[in-house]
């Protein structure tokens, strides 16, 4: 990572941040409906992994906006998306939850719980066949590793030694089940293990998880086969905005919250690439100011024509009779 | 030639035209499929291209949108219908609606087949149908073979069609006989008629579409009238235009189906004769279906939990009589 790299993943970082409670702010103005699932306090992890995993495809879930920003989809579209409009990055049909960009081998947006994960590992597969060496990367939370699709994943990505990067976010809850009350372990490394080479970090630290993704992909690329990586983050939110987070205590969040990762990550910026108060300042109002923009352009976009209700059902559209 | 061969060739054909097409599935390559269906590929294509999978449904189907988002053509087997149900995730959220949800953005060319139907004592487990569901899912291309060249056409339309495809297939059908037009341009959602006639139209699909043939020849001579049969060939869409020239000509249908009748496939088809051909039609509509009751191990029981060709007959014959045909 170089100066510049270290700048961009702040930026991101804190464009992140801001567009969530943006997201929020118009999500109690009525602006965008349905579940939203907010990223705050893991932006670290999911721009730090994303931005490591320099090339191949990615596979993530429905709590996917800075993911999707940091694989460079438009911030106005992805805002746009949640608005429901014509403009957004699925046209309005797919909401916060399923943002998708294949030019930018991007398939974030799964909202069944670990039901991407089959899909990376054939995705992995073709890679394989294909000859291209830059691997997948499936991301899930620890919720996901207690499913089946997971085990079966593991066994198919190790049986054909398959280029492919397991990248599990364990924030300790699924909705409001803490992973104590889930599974035997904290660690669900640990189930991986048998299977392939495993690696925890702190996910609250993006250099960290810079660091541990950008290995793992290596040495995928070097033909070790599947690689595990587990970052243990802290959900500052509840589930989805619709949960009160009335399970974990003020105790709780306020231990959670001690390692900001954008607190940590500026400290680094300041540290070690010697970024002045007045350029950190800069970065900070750009993303505002992109947020800013993204909220007025989502309000200001179309919305979808009611003929978009039949379109894409079909790659070939036909009609129900055939004359 | 069998009607497995003709699916056998159908493979053959397009994994040698395309290398882009893989197929996967237990023991599909190494066995040479439970139904000999993908016999003597692997030793021509080799294992990354005839992929032997682990016991683990929802990963064959799973794993397919994948490796169809990476660029490939899979053609998945899933080994007998009722295992399908382990994959229905897969194939309701993920095959299903992916190209929905994504606004067209993602394209999933690929096929999943499926071996389902009352079998040979093969009990509960092993013996049921699923068309009625998976027709139901928005995103899904449904097509049910019955016919040898049918069978060929529309397995070589599916592999190489850019929408995802549920490919229904009988146990029962696999060593049926028949001959391949290599030549023919065949529309696979076009319906087939199985036979003309001009006073009864019995629609049906898969294996009952034989069973109707078996008992057609006693209906038309108990009812001295002229049967047409109709095999829909695809479950969605659907050929109503076909249909609506048939119950024209003949103003009366009857369905016929080995899915079990409350829910089934055929309620569909004489729900839309009902809204759109009620003043063609001079009888009742008469559904013929398997019983509401799980399918039994014991031969006697089995039989009698699905319409065969004695009881298709039977309930035809006692129909027309009571409503004058």
């Amino acid at each position: 990572m170089n100066k510049l790299e270290a700048e961009d993943i702040y930026y991101l970082m804190v464009l992140g941040r801001a567009f969530e409670y943006a997201a929020k702010e118009n999500y109690m103005k009525g602006n965008i409906s349905g579940f939203l699932h907010l990223d705050i306090g893991q932006e670290g992890f999911s721009v730090a992994a994303i931005k490591a995993f320099e090339k191949g495809d990615i596979f993530s879930t429905y709590r996917e906006h800075i993911m999707a920003m940091a694989r460079d989809i438009e911030t106005k579209a992805i805002m746009a998306e949640l608005f429901g409009k014509q403009t957004g990055v699925s046209g309005g049909k797919g909401g916060s939850m399923h943002l998708f960009e294949p030019s930018r081998f991007f398939y974030g947006g799964d909202a069944i719980v670990g039901g991407h994960i089959p899909n990376a590992v054939g995705c992995a597969y073709a890679r394989a066949l294909q000859g291209n060496e830059d691997g997948v990367m499936v991301i899930f939370g620890d919720g996901a590793t207690n499913g089946g699709a997971f085990f079966e994943s593991l066994n198919i990505a190790a049986t054909h030694k398959l280029p492919l990067l397991f990248l599990c976010e364990n924030n300790e809850y699924a909705i409001g089940t803490n992973i104590k009350r889930a599974a035997p372990f904290r660690e669900q490394a640990k189930k991986a293990e048998p299977y392939m080479l495993t690696y925890t970090v702190d996910g609250m630290d993006a250099k960290a998880v810079y660091e541990t993704v950008r290995k793992a992909q290596i040495q995928i690329q070097e033909g070790h086969g599947p690689v595990f990586v587990e970052a243990f983050t802290c959900r500052y939110e509840g589930h989805s905005v619709s949960d009160s987070n009335a399970y974990r205590s003020p105790q709780e969040m306020n231990h959670c919250k001690v390692k900001d990762p954008l607190e940590k990550f500026k400290k680094e910026l300041q540290e070690k690439w010697l970024c002045s108060e007045r350029e950190i300042k800069s970065i900070e109002a750009k993303a505002q100011k992109a947020v800013d923009e993204a909220v007025e352009y989502a309000e200001n976009s179309p919305e979808p024509e009611l003929d978009a209700l039949f379109e894409n059902v079909f790659y070939e559209e036909r009609k129900n009779v055939v004359s | 030639m069998l009607y497995r061969e003709a699916l056998n060739k159908a493979l053959d054909e397009v994994m040698n035209a395309d290398d882009t097409v893989v197929t996967l599935g237990e023991d599909v390559g190494l066995y040479g499929g439970s139904f000999r269906v993908t016999e003597g590929l692997v030793e021509k294509y080799g294992e990354k291209r005839v992929i032997d999978t682990p016991i683990a449904e929802l990963s064959i189907v799973g794993n397919a949108v994948g490796m169809a988002i990476g660029g490939l053509r899979p053609v998945a087997e899933i080994m007998t219908g009722n295992f399908s149900l382990l994959a229905f995730d897969q194939i309701i959220n993920h095959m299903a609606k992916l190209r929905y949800m994504s606004n067209g953005k993602i394209t999933l060319p690929m096929v999943v087949r499926f071996p389902q139907g009352v079998s040979r004592q093969l009990a509960a487990q092993h013996s049921e149908s699923y068309e009625q569901m998976l027709s139901a899912v928005p995103g899904l291309r449904v097509l049910s073979v019955s016919d040898v060249n049918y069978a060929y056409h529309a397995l070589k339309y599916a592999v190489l069609s850019d929408d995802p495809v549920i490919f229904i297939e009988h146990e029962l059908l696999y060593n049926k006989k028949g001959e391949v037009n290599f030549s023919q341009n065949l529309d696979p959602f076009k319906a087939r008629i199985a036979k003309e006639g001009s006073d009864i139209t019995i629609v049906s699909y898969l294996k009952m579409v034989d069973d109707v043939m078996l008992a057609v020849p006693e209906i038309e001579k108990e009812l001295g009238c002229s049967c047409e049969v109709i095999d829909l060939c695809s479950l969605n869409p659907v050929d109503y235009e076909s249909l609506k020239h048939s119950i024209e000509k003949t103003s009366r249908l009857v369905m016929v189906e080995e899915d079990h009748k409350t829910g089934g496939y055929g309620a569909q088809i004489v729900s839309w004769a009902a809204e759109e051909m009620f003043y063609t039609l001079d009888a009742p509509p008469l559904r013929l279906a398997g019983e509401d009751v799980p399918i039994p191990y014991n031969r006697s029981l089995e039989l009698a939990s699905i319409p065969t060709p004695e009881s298709i007959t039977r309930d035809i014959v006692t129909w027309g009589k009571k409503n004058d045909v």
